[in-house]
């Protein structure tokens, strides 16, 4: 568990960093960062396929990112109403920690799961789809809504981004 | 293309990409093909996939990615992607629902086996893959700068 945490922390100084820092590449190296730590947690807390994912769609996202900010300047405004907008953020992570309180007092432990669907599946999931990989089992089989649902998301940011970046109606 | 200094990067990066550009297609397939047995799956093997074709359009240019594969194609491979994902589904209300695995199980740990999990995979894939690579070659041609001109 302590490698878990010593993990957690390497993130928020990552994150910080990268919100902190003023150069652009810097920073989103220092993103890069956030989400190779988020690949070895999910590699710690046992499972692969979201680190796979995690690591392949990281490597994209840094790639777009540093194709799309490199050699380009980008305004950044830090002063003004700096008492106003510590204010409002302050006020806003008292309500969130408040919140937070009531809603994660009544879940179940972090690694004590109550398995009352998931004992289900892993009991069922082998003679059922035939899958030996349970978590493809889940979500193409028991779960395949879900992945509908995800191509649709696809297909529809595919569609927003050609819509915004085509060629047609383009001021010259 | 490999001798034009002008397009892409240096001589190094370019020879080194022509000989690991089919390992990473390849081990796409791979984790898209074996989803059902290891770890892996239709996603992250689709973006793999993408990731090859924009390992070769960092290293040699757009020209000789368009070459190979134009947008339209990748355009078209995105919507036959959902198509096939779509139409298997429906077929399985002939079994009685919506995404239903009417075929054989099979033997565990074989390749062929677990129904139609395999074909959802090469579907979701195709259509991730095509998908990102679109997204990343839009992202990258018309770029727009501060004053909103093209550069």
């Amino acid at each position: 568990m302590l490698d878990l945490q010593i993990l957690l922390i390497f993130m928020i100084i990552a994150a910080l960093i990268a919100v902190k820092t003023k150069d652009l590449l810097s920073s989103v190296i220092a993103i890069g960062t956030v989400g190779l730590g988020l690949s070895l947690a999910f590699l710690i807390l046992k499972a692969p396929d979201l680190a796979i994912a995690q690591l392949v769609v990281e490597i994209l996202c840094i790639i777009i990112l540093i194709r799309a900010t490199i050699r380009r300047d980008l305004p950044f405004s830090a002063s003004g109403r700096w008492i106003f907008n510590t204010m409002v953020t302050v006020i806003f992570i008292i309500v969130f920690l408040i919140i937070g309180y009531i809603c994660i007092k009544d879940l179940p432990q972090f690694g004590e799961p109550i398995m009352r669907v998931a004992q289900n599946f892993l009991n069922n999931g082998l003679r059922q789809t035939g899958a030996t990989n349970l978590v493809t089992a889940v979500i193409l089989d028991y779960r395949a809504y879900d992945t509908l649902g995800e191509a649709t998301i696809l297909f529809t940011a595919v569609m927003g981004v050609l819509a915004i970046m085509r060629n047609i109606g383009r001021k010259k | 293309m490999i001798d034009d200094p002008k397009k892409g990067m240096t001589l190094i990066v370019k020879t080194i990409t022509r000989l690991t550009v089919g390992l990473i297609l390849l081990f796409g397939i791979y984790i898209v093909s074996h989803g059902h047995i290891s770890p892996g799956g239709g996603f992250a093997g689709g973006v793999i996939v993408a990731l090859s074709f924009i390992h070769i359009m960092l290293a040699f240019g757009k020209e000789t990615t368009f070459k190979k594969v134009k947008e339209s194609v990748a355009s078209f491979f995105e919507s036959i992607g959902a198509i096939i994902f779509i139409t298997l589904a429906m077929l399985g209300i002939g079994g009685g629902y919506f995404f239903f695995n009417f075929l054989a199980k099979g033997e565990p740990f074989r390749l062929f086996s677990s129904g139609l999990i395999p074909l959802y995979n090469m579907a979701i894939s195709l259509k991730v893959g095509a998908g990102l690579f679109i997204i990343f070659v839009t992202l990258i041609l018309f770029r727009v700068s501060k004053k909103g001109e093209e550069e």
